[in-house]
């Protein structure tokens, strides 16, 4: 259980309202210069020592790009993105010739992660845990590889998986989110960097938690995440991504592309804990957090689980979905935003019903502190041959002082008259008779705002994986240090 | 332990407490009874320290310290007690775990180290079985669907886990039952001891049966306008507070 212990006490020490994981790390890095286009793509392609094809599919992913504007629906106040000034790949130059093993990896780039409170080193990692690390636009490590693959699991890059499983990735990379979705979902596609790749087969329940770590560390530089996760039947994984960056003044680009797919009878779990650095009480710096993820339910029984906990960025765009193809499929959804200062979030997901006797469920906690804006945008739409699908959305805003905002956006649609949608909000201020009745027991002001919080998200957060919930508890306070007077 | 001399105190301009003076030694258990609105919960508030309220004159010394300087969360850990006449419900708390956290911010304002899981572990299930408090409520919510009887047991559970030198009881026994009654005050009683001190907030005599004060005081409109031993609580039952503040 070390490396619990160690993260625990890493976030046990990020005292202040600082963001404590805004150092960067010295390394030297390789990068193209400045700029979108079709040399930087074929570079980065070039770079990874891609087949033919997926240069295509990059190449064809960028044009469609180039004539999709940008997504308007969201209550955001997104200032205009230079797509020209952004660095599209950078990787640490020591990672160049992918190390064989630990002991090859710069230990520069170890310590950032042990820094972080991931330790790599297997003899460190906890029990349970499989770790593959991203820093910048590569992928450090995957630890725990061998035993997984005595199942027959495969947890790689997705670098490595356009090698070595190119049936797979051919088969399933934009078959849940096409290319031609909207435009940050294509810019993905063209200028993806690494990732995860998951398969697993038939039969099989992966044993461990499997988990990814992003860091950006690199000025100036985009992180384009692309992760691939595939159930086969009656198999089942839980996976969990966190994610840093430095702090940096300048606003830095995160557009992830996440897609799962579950065949019959098999279950995703995917929960993410997002704490990417959200710019100073200004709003000066902080990360975009542009972010596709969603999940196709292709076979019956199929479940896919969502949790999220998001903390960080400037700006946070995201809704993790479900597309509920398979008779009998689940959907679920459960999330906790939360903005502070200059902060936006709008964030929520859709439950797209399709098969029959497919059911969904929402919780949504939003809290916002400061000047923040928070929003919760869900769409739940149920098709005509969805006979008896079922939903349950419940939405609850928490707010903290008298400067900030809470939205809530729920779009309904449904075809059936066999289905039954349940709809729940609430929106309330932080009660001064509750902070009040904590620090007659002792507790600071922060402490006492932690708890109420950590109350009110409960419900959320006892979905994440065990070791997770802790580290998110802490975390859920101290994003909201300082918003109480 | 307590001196307030002259306390005045205001909310929202009106004038709620005036010209206060209240003396408790160590080992002192005082009782103060009064009818609506003569300024009892107010008193509690102040010296929990819960804002909105304004101290225009006076002084409070607790220990030797200015209490009126110290934050809610200072006093409490300073070992100030407030058992509050309405505890709040805090949705998604499980009623243990905020036991460790009080307890575990207590100690860490005192600098020491947090208390381990079995040590605290046995001493709530000892002070709950005292109280009768079954460990399936410790389970829930803190305060979320109790029963007005479960949650004043609560508040007493949290003071006897906390063992603090100075404990106000804000009308603990409004809403009890004789049984709830009974057992809230044994576990007063038993946590008596020469070094602390109660305050004991009642509208009722009743309590006072079960919870001895070495002294009573009646407090009308802002002000004590009698002072005396047990005995006064008694006269008080027969003749009622109008009379009382009169021939004050």
């Amino acid at each position: 259980m070390a490396a619990t212990e160690q993260t625990i006490k890493q976030v046990n020490t990020l005292g202040s309202s600082d963001y404590k994981y805004g150092f960067s790390t010295e390394v030297d890095e390789i990068r193209p210069p400045k700029g979108l286009n079709e040399e930087i793509i074929k570079f980065i392609s070039a770079q990874k020592d891609e087949p033919e094809w997926m240069l295509e599919w990059r190449l064809n992913a960028f044009k469609v790009f180039n004539k999709l504007p940008k997504p308007q629906w969201a209550k955001l106040n997104i200032p205009e993105i230079d797509y020209q000034d952004c660095y599209y790949y950078s990787i640490p130059k020591s990672l160049k010739d992918k190390p064989k093993s630990l002991d090859e990896i710069d230990p520069e780039i170890l310590k950032t992660y042990e820094k972080l409170g991931i330790p790599l080193k297997e003899q460190k990692m906890l029990s349970g845990i499989a770790v593959d690390a991203v820093f910048d636009s590569v992928s450090v490590a995957t630890t725990y590889k061998k035993q997984l693959s005595d199942l027959g699991i495969v947890f790689c890059s997705i670098s490595e998986a356009v090698k070595t499983h190119p049936e797979l990735v051919k088969k399933y990379l934009g078959s849940v989110i096409p290319v031609s979705d909207h435009s940050f979902a294509a810019l993905n596609s063209a200028v993806f960097t690494d990732g995860s790749f998951i398969y697993i087969p038939e039969g099989v329940r992966c044993p461990v938690e499997l988990s990814t770590y992003f860091r950006i560390n690199a000025m100036n530089t985009g992180q384009f995440e692309r992760t691939l996760i595939i159930a086969d039947k009656d198999s089942y994984v839980s996976y969990l991504e966190g994610c840093t960056a430095p702090m940096r003044d300048e606003n830095q680009l995160h557009a992830a592309n996440v897609e799962l797919v579950a065949l019959d009878n098999a279950e995703i779990k995917y929960s993410t804990v997002q704490n990417w650095y959200p710019g100073d009480k200004e709003g000066k710096g902080g990360i975009y957090n542009f972010v596709t993820k969603r999940g196709a339910c292709r076979g019956k029984n199929s479940k896919i689980s969502w949790t999220q906990v998001e903390t960080g960025s400037a700006i946070t765009w995201k809704y993790p979905s479900c597309i509920l193809q398979g008779d009998n499929s689940k959907g679920e959804f459960y999330s906790v935003a939360i903005t502070n200062n200059m902060q936006q979030a709008d964030t929520g997901t859709k439950m797209i019903h399709i098969g029959k006797n497919t059911s969904s469920k929402i919780i949504s906690k939003g809290i916002s502190a400061g000047k923040a804006n928070n929003t919760y945008r869900g769409l739940v739409n149920i098709l005509s041959k969805a006979k008896n699908a079922r939903n349950f959305t419940q939405c609850d805003s928490l707010l903290i002082g008298n400067q900030c905002g809470a939205h809530t956006v729920p779009y309904i649609e449904s075809s059936n008259s066999d289905s039954m949608v349940e709809h729940e909000a609430t929106t309330s201020k932080i009660n001064e008779d509750q902070l009040f009745y904590c620090q007659q027991r002792g507790l600071n002001s922060e402490d006492a705002v932690g708890l109420i919080v950590n109350g009110f998200c409960k419900e959320v957060l006892q979905n994440l994986p065990m070791e997770f919930a802790v580290e998110a508890q802490k975390l859920v306070a101290i994003s909201l240090e300082g918003s109480v007077g | 332990m307590l001196e307030i001399k002259n306390l005045h105190v205001s909310i929202e301009e009106k004038k709620i407490i005036k010209g206060l003076d209240l003396s408790i030694n160590k080992g002192e258990v005082h009782a103060l009874m009064g009818p609506n609105g003569s300024g009892k919960s107010t008193l509690s508030y102040v010296l929990s320290g819960k804002d909105k309220y304004e101290i225009n004159d006076g002084t409070i010394d607790y220990n030797g310290k200015n209490l009126l300087e110290l934050d809610v969360d200072e006093r409490a850990n300073e070992g100030l007690f407030l058992a509050f006449q309405y505890p709040m419900e805090i949705p998604g708390v499980q009623t243990s775990f905020f036991l460790k956290t009080a307890i575990n911010s207590k100690r860490k304002y005192l600098g020491q180290s947090e208390m381990d899981a079995l040590e605290f572990a046995k001493l709530m299930k000892s002070k709950a079985e005292e109280l009768n408090i079954s460990t399936e409520m410790l389970k829930r919510d803190l305060n979320v669907n109790y029963s007005g009887g479960e949650k004043k047991k609560q508040e007493i559970l949290q003071m006897s886990m906390l063992s603090p030198k100075m404990a106000i009881l804000d009308e603990t026994d409004s809403g009890l039952d004789i049984d709830a009654l009974r057992i809230v005050s044994e576990g007063v009683n038993k946590l008596r001891n020469s070094d602390n001190s109660f305050l004991v907030i009642t509208h009722y005599q009743r309590l006072l049966n079960y919870i001895k004060p070495d002294f009573v005081h009646i407090i009308a409109d802002g002000k004590i306008v009698k002072s005396g031993d047990y005995s006064l609580a008694l006269e008080l039952e027969e003749k009622g507070y109008e009379e009382m503040s009169q021939t004050a």
